[in-house]
């Protein structure tokens, strides 16, 4: 770390910056924002090279950012945002990352702690028992023929019409679950093939469908505006995303981009880093399917959704709509998005790409539900399992210097293998009973990987981006029951 | 091989997981680099040769092909559910790869399922010839 120390120039107790100057090739300067505690751990890794690294993208601007729950990524550092003029400028799929439009989900119900406390176990056993996941799972969904299609072209849409979940569940998602110019043309036959058997699963890893209970609001009103209005009530939070099919489209198009990097001379210190001038045939070509992937995964959510709501009204016997289960918001936080920025008093259209990162966009914004317009966008931040979930609202801040982006989660500090081998599954278990948490997992190693101590408080997290004023606390959420892939 | 050339070892990095393979061919390196691969997901031992499967895969290079051939087999685990233990290289140049695997359907009761691999990226990649042979680094995103 101490190398890093001199590189790193300290703005104020949240900004570090990079000069330009440190990598022959940048184009502009790189910025993290963290603390001064956290830097130590973001030095050990090598990541603010990576931020060096994206920041030789062509056509960027402003900075190469990074959010403070950034740890090391391929190519692109994970909490990584970079925004490249559409005019000149590129796109990089490492700049998405592989899981396309992971995500989170956070739906209301109207129960208190003390009436699902009594019923945990069940309600975990039906949530696991509803929602495939781990390893090779296969999906409830069985699509034939071009259904996938139909799925990559409409999205949560699709979902909808086919019976689940609302209507108005579409207004509570980003994009409205659908994002503009997917065309499944542009993807191929072996990533509908990869994906076609996985639809509606939650898959392994960081991936999670927990019962949570609001634990303390920090904004009132905003809460309110988001459906909360008190603590001690349960909430449901699902984080999933494109499983096999994004990582297929990924895979694709980096190879795409590999030859475009060739064929259009463009210069970059890491292979991962690999892309296309975003006007290209290639760079639309990518859009195209990305977006594919993108509605895949926001069918994906809204059909696990579906599951948990037909899962809970089992449990107390009651609707879904009786229980209150509302959709609050969808984020991606894996996802490169065409917006638009105002730079030293000039509009440009810009590739805004987000790998870890989540939208965070204010008040009076027209690409937000109606019904937050008057306090923003709800930012979801899930932590580990065992500690604490944020909701924030973006900020004007965001919109001026983060091209309207903040934290994603808690960010990494112990690798799976190193978390297997400094605590058993016993531990990690007994941990989580000892905080009134209960969980299903499909593999003893899957929970062990995920236990608290592989993450960074995301309280932290939090806070850094709180005093850097890219998004504002309005919530924080702690779980009573954990699915686990 | 020799008896006591390692085929693999695991590198551990905060939030993925890559592998450096050896061999002493190029075809070895790269048989041993899957077989890494698979034993990150699930006990590669165990898993019987069942069936089998002809790969064949083209890259612009052969550290990129090296990527393309480990993709290849994740996207058989994800679309047939397939793991492999065997790889019969019988043809590998600088931009092509043409091989026989040998596995069976992955079995949670028997394979000790672990870890899902999203993919072989092409950070840190490395395939390069030493005096000992040849050996390959590749990060997986986990």
């Amino acid at each position: 770390m101490a190398g890093w120390k001199k590189i790193l120039r300290k703005i104020d107790d949240y900004r570090w910056e990079i000069d330009p100057s440190y990598k022959p090739g940048m184009q502009v300067p790189g910025l993290i924002y963290s603390d001064e505690q956290m830097l130590d751990q973001i030095g050990e890794e090598q990541t603010p090279d990576q931020v060096a690294n994206v920041a030789f993208l062509p056509g960027i601007v402003g900075k190469s950012l990074a959010m403070p729950d950034i740890h090391w990524g391929y190519g692109f550092p994970i909490g990584g945002v970079a925004a490249t003029r559409m005019e000149d400028g590129v796109i990089s799929p490492g700049g998405v990352g592989f899981d396309i439009n992971c995500g989170v989900r956070l739906v209301l119900t109207n129960l208190t702690e003390n009436d699902v406390r009594p019923r945990i176990e069940k309600v975990v056993n039906e949530l696991f028992h509803a929602v495939p996941s781990g390893l090779g799972s296969e999906g409830r969904i069985k699509l034939k023929g071009k259904e996938i299609d139909k799925v990559l072209r409409d999205g949560a849409r699709w979902a909808i019409e086919k019976g689940y979940g609302e209507p108005e569940d579409l207004e509570f998602t980003e994009e409205n679950g659908s994002m503009k110019g997917a065309d499944p043309s542009r993807v191929s036959e072996r990533a509908k093939k990869r994906g076609t058997p996985q639809l509606g699963t939650l898959g392994s890893g960081n991936h999670f469908l927990e019962v949570q209970v609001v634990d303390e609001i920090y904004d009132e009103s905003v809460a309110r505006a988001f459906g909360v209005e008190q603590t001690g009530q349960v909430v449901i939070l699902i984080h999933t995303g494109s499983r096999g099919f994004g990582h297929q489209v990924c895979d694709d198009y980096l190879k795409t981009m590999g030859k475009a990097v060739r064929d259009y001379g463009i210069e970059l210190p890491d292979r991962q880093l690999a892309c296309a001038p975003t006007k290209s045939a290639e760079g639309q070509d990518y859009l195209a399917a990305m977006a594919c992937a993108a509605n895949y995964a926001w069918t994906n959510r809204q059909c696990i959704m579906h599951w948990a709501r037909e899962a809970l009204a089992k449990v107390f016997g009651k609707s879904y709509r009786d229980l209150g289960m509302n959709l609050t918001y969808d984020v991606a936080h894996n996802i490169a998005k065409i917006e638009e920025y105002t730079i030293n008093g000039k509009k440009y259209s810009l590739c805004v790409h987000r790998k870890g990162a989540t939208r965070a966009f204010p008040a009076g914004n027209p690409d937000i539900p109606s019904a937050y317009r008057d306090v923003g966008q709800p930012v979801l931040i899930p932590g580990d399992m065992g500690r604490f979930s944020y909701v924030a609202v973006g900020t004007e801040k965001a919109m001026e210097e983060s091209f309207g982006s903040t934290c994603h989660g808690a960010g990494r500090v112990k690798s799976r293998r190193a978390a297997k081998k400094s605590l058993s599954f016993d531990e990690v278990a007994d941990e989580l009973r000892s905080k009134g948490i209960t969980f299903k997992a499909t593999s003893k190693s899957a929970l062990v990987e995920e236990a608290s101590q592989a993450y960074k408080d995301v309280a932290d997290v939090v806070h850094v981006a709180e005093g850097a004023g890219i998004s504002r606390k309005v919530l924080k959420a702690r779980p009573i029951g954990v699915v686990k892939g | 091989m020799h008896a006591t050339m390692q085929r693999f070892e695991i590198l551990d990095h905060t939030a993925d997981t890559g592998i450096i393979a050896y061999g002493e061919s190029l075809e070895e390196v790269f048989a041993n680099a899957a077989y890494g691969m698979i034993s990150i997901i699930a006990d590669a031992e165990t898993v019987n040769e069942v069936v089998e499967r002809e790969i064949s895969a083209e890259a612009f290079d052969q550290t990129e092909l090296l990527v393309t051939w480990l993709n290849e087999l994740l996207y058989l685990f994800d679309a047939e559910f397939l793991l492999f233990s065997r790889f019969d290289i019988q043809g590998l140049t600088e931009e092509r790869i043409r091989a026989t695997t040998y596995g069976e359907k992955a079995d949670s009761s028997r394979h000790n399922l672990k870890t899902h691999v999203k993919a072989a990226t092409y950070h840190s990649l490395k395939l390069e010839e030493k005096e000992e042979g040849f050996r390959a680094q590749v990060i997986f995103d986990v």
